[in-house]
C-alpha cells in the first residue's frame, strides 16, 4: 500500500514560513495546530492547488510534485478526495449529481446507481434528487463524503470538515470516515485543531505551530496530557 | 403608422445580444484571469462604448468596418457586400454598444462565483473545460442573464452609432427600406407625426422595460437555486 511522502517549503509573507517533511502511511494522519499555522496550505500543496517554493510530494511510486525536477501533476490528474471546510458541494447539481461528478473512473451508465449506493449507505439516498441548500448540515457532511469517496481515491484530504457539526454527529461521522479510509486503505490527512477529533480518529498525529513540526508519533503518545492547542 | 421599425429593433437586438453574449462571455473570462497582461488598459478599452459619446464610437467603427478601411475592403472583397449602410452595420453598432452592459454584468457573475467550487469540482478531477461549462458558467447564470439583458435593452434602445453606421433606412430580414424603432420616432416626432412617435415611444418602452423586469425575476429565481 502506498505511503504519502512529502516535503513542503513555502514562504508565507514575513511572519512564519512553512517548513514541513510528512511521511503518512495507509491510515489517518492527523496534523493539529492553531489557527494559522499551515494546516490547510498542507493540503492545498498536497492536491496541487497551491505551488510551494520548493518542495516534493510523492504517493508510492507516483511524483506529483517535484519543483527540483520541474514536476507538477496538474489537481485533475492527481487521484485524491479532498473535502473542504465549507464542504463546497455545488448548489446547482442534486445529491447524486454531486457525487458522480468525480466517477470518471466508472461508466457512464453505472455511475448513478453506484453513487445512489454510496449514499444509502451512508445514510443519505434519500436526498439523491435534491438541491444542496435543503440539506442539513450533517446531511451535508456526508453528502461531501459521498462525493469525495466515490473517486475510489488513492489519498484523502479532510480540512476540518466536521467543525460545524455537534459532538454526536461529529463522533457518529467520525466513525463512518475511520471506517470508509480503512476499506480503502490508501493515507488520509485530517486537518484539524480539536484534539477531541484527532484522538477519535488519528493513527498518527503531527502537531504544527507557525509552519514547523513541533511533536509526531502515535495518536496515544503525542496527544497524552494534551487538552488543547490554543495554549 | 407602420409596426416594421419596432420589428426591425427587435431582429437587430436579439442578433447583436447573442453576439455581445458570445465575444462578451469571452472578454469577461479573459478579464477575470489576474495574469493578463495590460488587463486594466483591456478593461478600460471594452468599456469606452460608457463614456463616449455615441456618435463619437460610430464614427470609430465606420472609420474601422466602413468602405475605406482594410476590414470594409476585405469583407467586400471576401462576400461582394458592405458592413455599413446596412442591416449588418446596425448589428455591429448594438452589439459594440451593449458589450460593455455584457462584460461587466458577465464579471460581475464569474466573481460571485465561490473559489472553494472550483477547487472542489478540479480535485474531483474535472479539467479546465469542464469546470468551466459545469460549474464556472451554470453558477455566473444570474450576471450572465442580467448581462444578455441589459445588453438587449441598450441594442433596442441604440440610436446614434445605428444613424451612422447603418444610415437612416435599411432592409432588416423581411423588412424592406425601414429604420429601427429610435431612429423611426425620432424622424416622426421631427416630421409633426406626433400620434405615431408616441405610439412607438410607449410600445417600445413598453417591451424594453417587460424584458427588463422579466430579467430581474429570472435572475432573482437563479440566485435562490
Amino acid at each position: 500500500m502506498a505511503e504519502l511522502v512529502a516535503e513542503i517549503r513555502l514562504a508565507r509573507g514575513a511572519e512564519f514560513a512553512l517548513e514541513v517533511e510528512l511521511r503518512c502511511p495507509p491510515g489517518v494522519t492527523c496534523v493539529m495546530g492553531p489557527s494559522g499555522s499551515g494546516k490547510s496550505t498542507i493540503l492545498a500543496v498536497l492536491a496541487g492547488l497551491q505551488l510551494p517554493d520548493r518542495g516534493r510530494v510523492a504517493l508510492g511510486d507516483a511524483v506529483w510534485l517535484d519543483r527540483a525536477a520541474g514536476i507538477d501533476v496538474p489537481v485533475h490528474d492527481r487521484r485524491l478526495a479532498y473535502m473542504f471546510q465549507g464542504l463546497a458541494l455545488f448548489p446547482h447539481l442534486s445529491g447524486l449529481h454531486n457525487v458522480t461528478y468525480g466517477m470518471h473512473h466508472v461508466e457512464r451508465a453505472a455511475r448513478p446507481a453506484k453513487a445512489q449506493a454510496l449514499l444509502d449507505r451512508l445514510g443519505v439516498g434519500h436526498l439523491a434528487r435534491r438541491r444542496p441548500r435543503t440539506f442539513s448540515g450533517g446531511e451535508a457532511q456526508r453528502v461531501a463524503l459521498a462525493r469525495a469517496l466515490a473517486r475510489s481515491p488513492e489519498l484523502v484530504l479532510l480540512d476540518e470538515p466536521f467543525s460545524a457539526l455537534d459532538r454526536e454527529l461529529r463522533a457518529q461521522l467520525i466513525a463512518l470516515v475511520r471506517e470508509l479510509v480503512g476499506e480503502l486503505g490508501v493515507p488520509a490527512v485530517h486537518v484539524t485543531h480539536s484534539v477531541a477529533e484527532a484522538r477519535l480518529l488519528a493513527d498518527q498525529v503531527i502537531r504544527l505551530e507557525h509552519g514547523k513540526i513541533i511533536d509526531r508519533g502515535a495518536a496515544d503518545v503525542v496527544l497524552r496530557g494534551v487538552t488543547s492547542l490554543e495554549e | 403608422m407602420t409596426w416594421a421599425p419596432l420589428f426591425l429593433s427587435l431582429e437587430i437586438a436579439t442578433i447583436a445580444m447573442v453576439l455581445s453574449m458570445i465575444i462578451g462571455t469571452g472578454l469577461a473570462l479573459l478579464l477575470s484571469w489576474r495574469k493578463l497582461p495590460g488587463r486594466d488598459f483591456v478593461d478600460a478599452l471594452v468599456s469606452a462604448p460608457l463614456v463616449l459619446p455615441p456618435t463619437v464610437l460610430g464614427y470609430y467603427l465606420f472609420t474601422a468596418i466602413g468602405p475605406n478601411s482594410w476590414i470594409g475592403r476585405a469583407w467586400e472583397w471576401l462576400f461582394g457586400s458592405r458592413l455599413v449602410f446596412n442591416f449588418k452595420g446596425a448589428v455591429i453598432a448594438a452589439t459594440v454598444g451593449s458589450l460593455p452592459l455584457v462584460v461587466r454584468s458577465v464579471r460581475v457573475g464569474l466573481d460571485a462565483v465561490e473559489p472553494n467550487l472550483i477547487a472542489a469540482a478540479r480535485t474531483l478531477g474535472a479539467r479546465p473545460r469542464r469546470v468551466l461549462v459545469t460549474v464556472t458558467l451554470p453558477l455566473a447564470g444570474p450576471g450572465m442573464i442580467a448581462g444578455a439583458m441589459l445588453g438587449f435593452a441598450r441594442a433596442l434602445g441604440d440610436y446614434g452609432m445605428t444613424q451612422v453606421v447603418a444610415g437612416a433606412r435599411i432592409d432588416g430580414l423581411g423588412l424592406v427600406n425601414t429604420s429601427p424603432a429610435s431612429i423611426y420616432t425620432y424622424d416622426q416626432f421631427i416630421g409633426g407625426h406626433d400620434d405615431a412617435a408616441r405610439a412607438m415611444a410607449i410600445v417600445t418602452t413598453i417591451v424594453g422595460v417587460t424584458i427588463l423586469y422579466v430579467a430581474n425575476r429570472m435572475t432573482r429565481r437563479l440566485q435562490r437555486g
